[in-house]
């Protein structure tokens, strides 16, 4: 067993787990995009950063492959947590406007401006479907190709290839596909009717809000 | 031969030098990559074909070696044992230099090093500004060595510290030797080799299987200092190796070498198979007991392949990108074990550690930094080339002494170090010290060694912009800050350099960039917006200039400026209305001549061509 202090609570967890695992058994909630449980962790798209404290010294790192440790100091929700995440959801958005994952993300986190150029790209390399195809139904049809902003999910020869089972796993496990943002016209980059973030004046019709956050509102990270 | 002690091996050395007359003539020229390049082949073949025709072949030794570092002046030959060095040297020179220098013992004035500073000759290789100031303790034996010749090495002490690891000392010693003389890494992060060496040691190895790794991936545009010691004293690295993996318990190593090294990986090979030969590496080495053997993989081809995790993925076969480091490569690397990887440089320091003791070696240096460092020394700089200076020594100092200074008379202006994710250090700050701390303090790194000069005429929006887009062709696209933060930071400034920067341009950069280096993945990510930041840092008003005024200070940023011909300068010659491309210059002969905006691409070919510098750039 390991001892370690997450936002100022001690815990006590086996080794070997991560941090955003442990974080979870205390019901303190960190926002994830490329994990999910039973998958192996890829850490590849930065949302999940926590501040780790050590030696008056604090770095950030990807909670969802950070092993615990014994006498770990972890913050989730920092200040400079925050501000980290933030931009990095900013930036996603700004290459996949479409996913109403991202789009509540960002409303949660109070995102009401997307600096950056808008390119949908379609698909934000998390890498889900690559390691569900893997790993879930030990098929390996699907892998990336390409580097930097040229890489992309594909199969062999761009054609189903003869490992696919047809599960729709892929599909399912997308973050950009299942749930795909349909207010359109998004002002910005964001369609901020799902979280009224925006003037109910400006507020594109928006459908299926409910159905993600609930009747509650959303939860603020 | 197999030797089969270390008596043996220290009788072969004997043997070897006792063959060899130090009072013999030596014609030595450099046949490395970069020597290649400029017709030294054609050196090397004039000085056999002649010796041959002189009838010298019994009286005088010629050794091709690898590169000497200045690339300034190659083809170089070097006469010794009196140390004359010709510079420029094409084939004809040949019979002429043989003729005077070899048989009577004269001087060719016209081929020397000619010093500019001074307006004299130099005939000692020794006396030559660009190397006096230099500490060549890695670099420096390359003119001594053919490098497909192990007797070379031999007969310089090659293969004594390995002799005197297995036999005088235990693993442990050997460790703690390496981990005394603060030997840091070289390839880039700085780390404490010797710590490094005993995490992988102490990691529990499975099966017993440890892997001891080179890393020759040298993907920095511009630098090759790597590849000038694989190619030149592959020996050096592989006596590096065989000693660290004695000390690391490892039987099996790797070199991982870019795959546009060709000469490198043939030359290394080479070395590899007379190591064998001879002995120091397979089963028993030298009789000791110890077991170790080196292969050679090639290079996947991306920048990011040379990162630790990244280079181990692409050795097993797999796609060369980065994993998560939490779980570090010292205890679970290549195929899941204990790995430690090494950068060329640093193993060729392994040796001279070994032999000379870290007493010795930690008087070179600064507090936090150890021993010398090989730069490339390139971009606006009169002498360009791999110099090899003591750790400490200050930016001024090797720009001026060393590099001797910039042409043209023109002013100095910036220095980026650290290859392209390295910062520039403004001309202010020229004499702070070189080493791994200090350089970093600066918002710069160390790096692999690469320093590119800049003079007055560069735009530092530009020169940011230029190793952005090259890190973002380069970036593996895993993670999201480095392969869309790069992007956007490219779409930034490009619209800067093209006059459509916003005032908020430069917060947003600098917010991106922190967040960049806090969240990335890999080394790549966490250090890419470090040109960015530094030139803020240091430039800030080359910003504002572009984005406020939609100006480029420089006259760099093709958006920004015009060029116009000055009346009272001009003569008619018509000389900018031939070269210009697009046809945009008119005017009669003997008037003065104009030019036409709208059909005007700005590609500069009228100042350029001007002899009465008409042509103004605003
Ligand atoms: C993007 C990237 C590229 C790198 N390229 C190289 C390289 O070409 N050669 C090298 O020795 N190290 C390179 N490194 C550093 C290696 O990851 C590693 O730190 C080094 O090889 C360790 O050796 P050292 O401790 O002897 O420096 C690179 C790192 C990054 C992040
Ligand atoms: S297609 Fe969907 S699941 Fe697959 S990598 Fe892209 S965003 Fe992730
Ligand atoms: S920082 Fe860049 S190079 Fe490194 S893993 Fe992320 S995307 Fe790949
Ligand atoms: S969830 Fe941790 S990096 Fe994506």
């Amino acid at each position: 067993m390991v001892e370690l202090t997450i936002d100022g609570t001690k815990i006590r967890t086996v080794e070997g787990t991560t941090v955003l695992e442990a974080a979870g058994e205390m019901g303190i909630v960190i926002p994830t995009l490329c994990y999910y449980p039973g998958l192996s962790p890829y850490g590849a798209c930065r949302v999940c950063m926590v501040e780790v404290v050590k030696n008056n010294r604090s770095s950030l790192e990807a909670s969802c492959t950070l092993p615990v440790e014994q006498g770990q100091v972890i913050l989730t929700n920092s200040e400079r947590v925050r501000k980290a995440r933030k931009l990095i959801v900013e930036l996603l958005l700004a290459s996949c406007p479409n996913s109403k994952t991202l789009q509540d993300m960002a409303s949660n986190m109070g995102i009401n401006k997307i600096r950056f150029k808008i390119k949908d790209r379609g698909c934000i390399l998390c890498g889900l479907c690559v390691r569900y195809c893997k790993e879930q139904m030990q098929s390996g049809g699907i892998g990336f190709i390409g580097r930097g902003t040229s890489r992309k999910v594909s199969t062999a020869f761009d054609v189903t290839p003869e490992e696919c089972r047809n599960c729709g796993g892929c599909e399912w496990i997308c973050p950009v596909c299942e749930r795909a943002c349909t207010a359109g016209n998004l002002i910005d980059g964001l369609c901020g009717g799902c979280q009224n973030l925006a003037p109910v004046e400006t507020c594109p019709i928006c459908t299926g809000c409910s159905e993600s956050v609930g009747m509650q509102g959303h939860k603020v990270y | 031969m197999r030797l089969g002690s270390a008596l043996e091996s220290e009788q072969l050395r004997d043997r070897i030098i006792s063959q060899r007359n130090s009072d013999r003539t030596c014609i030595i020229t450099s046949v490395g990559t970069c020597g290649l390049a400029r017709g030294a082949a054609d050196v090397a073949r004039a000085i056999y074909q002649t010796i041959s025709d002189f009838n010298l072949k019994d009286s005088v030794d010629v050794r091709t070696t690898g590169c000497h570092g200045f690339c300034e002046i190659e083809p170089v030959v070097l006469i010794y044992p009196e140390g004359i060095l010709y510079q420029h040297v094409t084939p004809a020179d040949i019979p002429e230099i043989i003729s005077e220098s070899v048989i009577k013992k004269n001087v060719v004035e016209r081929l020397l090093y000619h010093d500019f500073s001074t307006g004299k000759n130099i005939i000692h290789e020794q006396d030559i500004p660009f190397y006096n100031k230099q500490n060549r303790l890695i670099l420096g034996n390359n003119r001594f060595i053919a490098p497909n010749n192990i007797d070379d090495y031999i007969a310089l002490g090659g293969y004594s510290a390995l002799v005197k690891a297995l036999f005088e000392m235990t693993p442990q010693q050997v460790l703690d030797e390496v981990k005394e003389s603060n030997l840091r890494g070289r390839g880039g992060g700085g780390f404490p080799t010797g710590v490094k060496w005993e995490s992988c040691r102490n990691a529990p190895a499975r099966d017993g299987i440890r892997y001891v790794i080179c890393n020759a991936d040298e993907g920095d545009p511009g630098a090759y200092m790597d590849r000038s010691l694989v190619e030149g004293n592959p020996h050096s690295i592989i006596e590096g190796m065989i000693i660290g993996a004695y000390a690391i318990d490892s039987h099996e190593g790797y070199v991982y070498i870019r795959h546009e090294y060709p000469l490198a990986a043939q030359n290394l090979a080479i070395a590899l198979e007379q190591a064998r030969e001879y002995g120091f590496l397979g089963e028993d080495i030298l009789g000791s007991g110890f077991r170790f053997d080196i292969k050679i993989t090639k290079g996947g081809g991306a920048f990011v392949c040379g990162e630790s995790t990244a280079l181990m993925a692409s050795l097993e076969g797999r796609i060369g990108e980065p994993r998560f480091k939490h779980i570090h490569s010292t205890e679970r690397g290549l195929y899941g074990r204990p790995s430690n990887l090494n950068n060329v440089e640093t193993w060729a320091n392994v040796p001279i550690i070994i032999n000379r003791g870290a007493g010795w070696y930690r008087q070179i240096g600064t507090d936090g930094s150890k021993g010398t460092k090989i730069f490339s020394l390139v971009g606006k700089i009169n002498n360009t080339g791999l110099v090899e200076v003591p750790m400490g020594i200050s930016i001024r100092e090797m720009i001026y002494d060393i590099g001797g200074g910039i042409p043209g008379g023109r002013e100095f202006k910036a220095v980026q170090t650290g290859g392209p994710s390295g910062g520039c250090i403004p001309k202010s700050l020229v004499d702070i010290s070189v080493d791994f701390d200090r350089l970093a303090k600066v918002g710069s790194m160390m790096g692999s060694g690469g320093m590119i000069v800049m003079d007055e005429g560069t735009c530092m929006v530009d020169v940011a912009k230029y190793f952005i887009s090259f890190l973002t062709e380069e970036s593996c696209g895993k993670c999201i800050p480095c392969r869309e933060g790069l992007d956007r930071m490219l779409d930034i400034l490009t619209d800067i350099t093209e006059g459509r920067g916003k005032e908020e341009d430069v917060e947003l950069l600098e917010e991106l960039g922190d967040v960049m280096q806090e969240t990335s993945l890999c080394g790549l990510g966490s250090t890419a917006a470090n040109p960015v930041l530094s030139t803020i840092r240091y430039f800030r008003d080359e910003y504002d200039a572009h984005i406020k005024e939609k100006r480029c200070p420089a006259g760099v940023c093709k958006e920004l400026i015009t060029f116009t011909i000055d009346g009272e300068k001009c003569n008619g010659c018509r000389v900018c209305a031939r070269e210009c491309p697009q046809g945009a210059i008119s005017g009669e002969k003997k008037e003065v001549h104009h030019i036409d905006q709208e059909k005007c691409i700005k590609c500069g070919l009228c100042r350029d061509n001007c002899k009465f510098d008409a042509v103004t750039v605003s």
